[in-house]
């Protein structure tokens, strides 16, 4: 429904501050949608590192880029888009961070969570820059209310 | 959104009753740091509290698993203590879970270590 459609977006320096404004509004958004606690912290929890890779892997802190978070919730799907300015990710070069050898790994396990936790992940380059499309179905958590 | 770290001593391991977030930044960083603190004087027994460590994102968990490998690169043992629900699935997700050493009774996980 048309009035249940609510869109807002962020355009914020490559910070850690900024990780915490787009985690703290995927919370507010996710609350307000009617998810409960667990999926909450699912969707949460994948846009914060969403972000962090934005930051910290896209634009590297540059003080020059920009991250731009953008917040949907259609009525039956929530769609979080997190874009940087960085050089761009190609998913297929990540390592699998379940593999043997890299499970003592320190870092790589950010996409692997955002995808555990989403419903879908689209991943799009933008010259410069990537575009990580994270998407929940409220569907499923709505009938089970 | 910071996290507290306090110390203390019981048979000769250290336990480190860790509260808040370890989140990329200051969790991070301070947990990092303590260990770090801790293998320089000579304590390897090293026992995490995380029972009231409510959140921890990626960068944390890499962060536990760098303290974990460092422990045991200098021949010590670090275990995990009372899991939140979060941490715990987050570390089954992350298949982390067999990595660790993982007690929810305090003086059991002491009487774990091997104390070489």
């Amino acid at each position: 429904m048309d009035s249940m459609a609510i869109r807002f977006s962020y355009t914020l320096d490559s910070s850690l501050d900024s990780v915490n404004k787009v985690e703290q509004a995927a919370e507010e958004l996710a609350q307000k949608s009617g998810l409960d606690e667990d999926r909450t912290f699912q969707v949460t929890m994948a846009v914060r590192e969403a972000a962090v890779n934005a930051v910290l892997h896209g634009n590297a802190y540059d003080p020059q880029k920009k991250i731009t978070a953008t917040f949907e919730n259609t009525g039956s799907t929530l769609i979080i888009r997190i874009s940087d300015q960085g050089k761009g990710l190609d998913p297929s070069t990540l390592p699998d961070p379940l593999a043997p050898e890299n499970l003592l790994s320190g870092s790589g396990r950010g996409i692997f969570l955002i995808r555990s936790f989403m419903d879908e992940v689209h991943f799009k380059l933008l010259h410069p820059g990537t575009e990580l499309t994270l998407i929940k179905h409220l569907d499923s958590t709505q009938k089970s209310a | 959104m910071s996290m507290k770290i306090s110390t203390r001593q019981v048979d000769g391991v250290t336990i480190l009753d860790m509260s808040g977030r370890i989140t990329l930044g200051e969790g991070s960083v301070q947990l990092r740091d303590a260990v770090r603190d801790l293998l320089s004087k000579g304590s390897k027994n090293i026992l995490l509290n995380l029972a009231d460590v409510n959140y921890i994102d990626s960068s944390g968990i890499g962060e536990l698993v760098s303290a974990f490998t460092a422990v045991r690169n200098q021949g010590g043992e670090l275990k995990l203590l009372k899991l939140t629900k979060k941490v715990h699935d987050l570390l089954q997700i992350t298949k982390l879970y067999t990595v660790f050493d993982i007690k929810d009774d305090e003086a059991e996980a002491i009487g774990a270590f091997s104390r070489a």
